[in-house]
């Protein structure tokens, strides 16, 4: 009842502080108009990497904001799976619930596309899954850096998939990983053009594997500052492209958990050829 | 000095061009989507363990977008 009753007394004032913050926005976007619009953010500023101790040296081992936030991924990781999940209750908290969800739902996605066999396989696709995931979303944070932006980042990750993957093709299969590329089902005049198509195909699989991930973070945040140059350009109406920006910011968030569910269900489908490259 | 400046308008006007391949990949996206509901709308009780398939043939689709990107991004900043 007490809840109740402050739910009701909480409505209004929750709706005073939205045009509180409303006419406050409105107010600085009129102060702090810039002489110059249009220059004042710039949309792929906030990809630069900087080293964190000053300096401009960018050496091989030299911390910087994107080794920073990869080690805050894997924090988060950590603190998530294994101190969350820590309490082992039957009835289970809200990080040990969602720690199972989390391992639930990656141990179907591989049983279900990769078979099985594949199962084996669980724990390292689980790991590239959680670190895109928690990367992606750290980067969501305002002012934060997304590791996963940089194709640097995504191109290990894609080529350890891929060797990792051609290899255990072949070490499984022998030569006969070999018939992923022959497509027995075609009529044969047409199988060695196909062979080519398949060889082409299966060689930039790591390209496209990397900069799907890349390019949609990237080009996500770009676009949430580009409306945020607008703001600062349209002065008293700066509300509208904060508005737009709220809208973009929840398509981020859902974009932020498809591309990582896409780049583990793609590690499941090469896992699938490489155990099974019968075509 | 004229080659130069040639060669800088050719890497844009390139660059541009390549960007209308992201948007024959928005097709491509919108059409598996697209028939993916209309399956899942025939027969909604098989819908759900189709859903990797969904995203599995988005993802094929939007690599060929991709490479139309990595061309642009190739002209804006390695030629």
């Amino acid at each position: 009842m007490a809840d109740q009753s402050a739910k009701q007394g909480g409505g209004p004032i929750i709706k005073i502080a939205f045009f509180v913050v409303l006419a406050l926005v409105l107010l600085s976007g009129a102060i702090f108009a810039p002489e110059h619009p249009g220059l004042a953010i710039h949309p792929m500023d906030q990809f630069e990497i900087k080293p964190l101790f000053g300096g401009d040296h960018l050496g091989t081992f030299t911390p910087t904001n994107q080794t920073l936030w990869m080690v805050l991924a894997i924090v988060g990781i950590v603190l998530l799976l294994v101190v969350g999940s820590r309490g082992r209750a039957i009835v289970p908290t809200r990080g040990q619930s969602i720690a199972e969800l989390a391992y639930g739902f990656v141990y179907k996605m591989v049983e279900d596309v990769a078979g099985k066999d594949a199962v084996k396989y669980f724990p390292g696709i689980m790991t590239l899954f959680m670190f895109i995931v928690f990367a992606n979303f750290l980067g969501l944070i305002p002012t934060s850096f997304t590791a996963t932006s940089h194709i640097a980042v995504t191109a290990v990750l894609a080529l350890i998939v891929f060797v990792f993957v051609t290899v255990l093709g072949f070490v499984k299969n022998g030569v006969g990983f070999l018939g992923l590329f022959w497509v027995s089902a075609a009529p044969l005049p047409l199988r060695p053009v196909l062979a080519i198509i398949e060889i082409i195909s299966y060689f930039v699989r790591p390209v496209s594997h990397s900069i799907r991930l890349a390019g949609n973070m990237m080009a996500g945040h770009a676009v949430i500052k580009v409306f945020a140059g607008f703001a600062a350009a349209l002065g008293l109406f700066g509300f509208l492209p904060i508005l737009a920006i709220a809208a973009f910011y929840a398509l981020e968030v859902l974009v932020a958990f498809i591309q990582a569910y896409v780049f583990s269900i793609l590690t499941c489908v090469y896992l699938k050829d490489a155990l099974h490259p019968s075509h | 000095m004229e080659l130069v400046a040639a060669a800088a308008l050719g890497k844009f006007i390139g660059a541009g061009l390549a960007a209308i391949g992201s948007g024959a990949a928005a097709i491509g996206v919108g059409h598996v989507a697209g028939n993916f509901l209309a399956g899942a709308l025939r027969n909604p009780s098989a819908a759900a363990a189709q859903t990797a398939t969904l995203f599995i043939g988005i993802a094929f689709a939007e690599a060929l977008g991709i490479f139309s990107f990595l061309v642009a991004l190739l002209l804006m900043f390695a030629v």
